[in-house]
């Protein structure tokens, strides 16, 4: 039985001005599954992300959508269609309310009821994020910015959630919840594309891997198979 | 006259200037908060407003309110497209060419009004039919204040009150306050941010257009440079109260009112220097709180 591709990326390239940051990568996420992109800094993970989103534009290559060739397109048109990003340093609008936050990402639905359905369960999945409802966002600790960035993203619906390092910065205690989070979201319907430096934790939640090394990827296969090999156990998981 | 019958009426001149430096000091600081451009053209949309009521007024003999309302509305519509035309193109082009751009579309304004309106002033209340309106005044307290003056900071309060409605209330105002803050996550959320960004130009130009109308009721000329007096003294009223910030832009705009209005009423010798107040304030402000008086962040310099 074939899988359903939601989203491809085929032999993408793209430039910062003369830097090459990716060069030709070819990506599947099927639906229903947790995709993960690992790889160390500056190897190009945020940009594949933010081409994808339609902050940056692709040179040569495709990104294709539910089968359609959405190739820098403008990024609320990629929103629209159902693609959203909990971008690399939460980025919260630091001088709107934790609500106000929350309805930047439902901005463009018009269901009330499914609206505040979709509150009720963010509420559940981040329990502090309530008592904060009314505090300007710029005000909340490192952890829970990024609790209001992931569930900004959920209140858009999106097919597909696409994570940049929603561990970072975190206290390892954090950390866990969080992986543990989008384990949940991702049971609960959610196909996921998540990138992270911390291997080991992305490995663990996720389906199957890639590893990007300087724009180029290097290794790919089934999460359980990545977490045994040799040259990602050394590169990666710090295992000798 | 005494001196609380004279106070008095110093206070409603006073307020009513304010309010209108501050209408057109709001399109200033909405525009500088979103795109960090300062768009020396408002001055002159707030002109081309008064020139649409004019001959909305005068050619189509369309009473006065009507007149009002569709200058507020074409105005809206030059402001929305003055971005598309001008400015859209420029968004990631180094700031200073879009920054020359907007002083060249304000020669360009007032150039196209010579041309298209002639230089000579026109009497702007020729709009008026009545014209006994003009002279009704109110009592109050012993001081005779003229009935336009209380419509004026009327209107201009019930404008104020519709924009922070929008601003703080609406759908289109928190995607403003957001663009302000990030654009790119703004378009992250399926916000259309030049749609946005288009929206701001609009209603900053209607204001600037509405403070304008009102405006020539009261120093009653229409001619191609009005804007740029006004349109001056609401900018720095923009950057005192603290630019990007329109409370700040309330606070700055009544202050410049009231300074001006004060310093003329009881210092009379000193009414030559009228337009330089303004300035001195300005510099006043730049020296101990560049940031101005509710700015948060450090102003960069033009
Ligand atoms: N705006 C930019 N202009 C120029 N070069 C850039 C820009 N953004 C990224 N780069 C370069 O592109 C390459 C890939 O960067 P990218 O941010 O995608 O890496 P990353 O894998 O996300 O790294 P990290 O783990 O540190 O976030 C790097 O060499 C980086 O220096
Ligand atoms: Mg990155």
């Amino acid at each position: 039985m074939s899988e359903e591709i939601v989203l491809q990326l085929e032999n993408l390239h793209v430039y910062y001005g003369a830097i090459h940051a990716i060069k030709g990568i070819n990506v599947k996420v099927p639906r229903g599954k947790i995709i993960t992109l690992i790889g160390a800094n500056g190897a190009g993970k945020t940009t594949t992300l933010s081409t994808i989103a339609g902050l940056v534009k692709a040179k040569t290559g495709k990104v294709v959508f539910e089968g359609r060739d959405i190739t820098n397109k403008p990024a609320h048109i990629v929103n629209r269609m159902g693609i959203a990003l909990v971008p690399e340093g939460r980025r919260i609008f630091p001088g709107l309310t934790v609500y106000e936050n929350l309805m930047m990402g439902a901005y463009n639905r018009k269901d009330k009821d499914g609206i505040e359905r979709d509150l009720e369960w963010i509420f559940q999945l981040f329990p502090r994020l309530k008592e904060r409802i009314k505090q300007l966002g710029g005000t909340l600790s490192g952890g829970e910015q990024q609790m209001l960035a992931i569930s900004r993203a959920l209140m858009s619906r999106p097919k597909l959630l696409m994570m940049d390092e929603p561990s970072l910065g975190l206290a390892p205690i954090l950390v866990d919840e969080v992986f543990e989070v989008i384990k949940k979201i991702n049971e609960e319907g959610t196909t996921i594309l998540l990138v992270e430096q911390n291997a080991l934790g992305a490995l663990k939640i996720s389906h199957y891997g890639y590893v990007l090394e300087t724009g180029s990827i290097v290794l790919e296969g089934p999460s359980n198979e990545l977490l045994e090999n040799d040259m990602v156990r050394k590169a990666y998981l710090g295992v000798a | 006259m005494n001196q609380g019958v004279f106070f008095l009426q110093n206070l409603f001149n006073a307020l009513m200037l304010g309010g209108l430096y501050a209408l057109i000091a709001v399109g200033y600081t909405m525009v500088y908060g979103i795109l960090r451009l300062i768009n020396f053209a408002h001055g002159d949309i707030m002109m081309m407003g008064v020139y649409f009521a004019f001959y909305t007024a005068v050619i189509f003999s369309a009473p006065p309110l009507v007149a009002a309302i569709v200058a507020v509305a074409g105005a809206a519509g030059l402001g929305f497209l003055i971005d598309r035309i001008a400015y859209k193109p420029l968004r990631n082009a180094p700031r200073i060419s879009a920054l020359i751009t907007a002083i060249g579309m304000s020669f360009f304004l007032e150039s196209f009004a010579v041309v298209a309106f002639g230089a000579v002033p026109k009497p702007f209340i020729q709009i008026f039919k009545d014209k006994t309106i003009l002279n009704k005044v109110v009592m109050l307290g012993g001081a005779r204040i003229p009935l336009l003056t209380f419509l004026v900071i009327l209107l201009t309060l019930v404008i104020f009150a519709v924009l922070f409605l929008i601003v703080y209330k609406t759908k289109i105002g928190m995607a403003m306050r957001a663009i302000s803050m990030d654009i790119p996550t703004t378009a992250l959320m399926g916000i259309n941010v030049d749609g946005v960004i288009g929206f701001t130009f609009a209603l900053g130009s209607a204001l600037a257009a509405a403070s304008g109308i009102m405006w020539a009721m009261r120093y009653p000329n229409v001619y191609p440079y009005m804007g740029f007096m006004p349109g001056m003294k609401a900018f720095i009223a923009a950057v005192v109260g603290g630019i990007g910030s329109i409370p700040g832009a309330v606070v700055g705009g009544l202050l410049l009112g009231f300074i001006e209005i004060f310093m003329v009423s009881y210092f009379p010798t000193m009414s030559g220097y009228r337009d330089a107040f303004a300035f001195i304030i300005l510099i006043l402000i730049l020296m101990f709180k560049p940031s101005g008086i509710l700015g948060k962040k450090s102003v960069e310099k033009v």
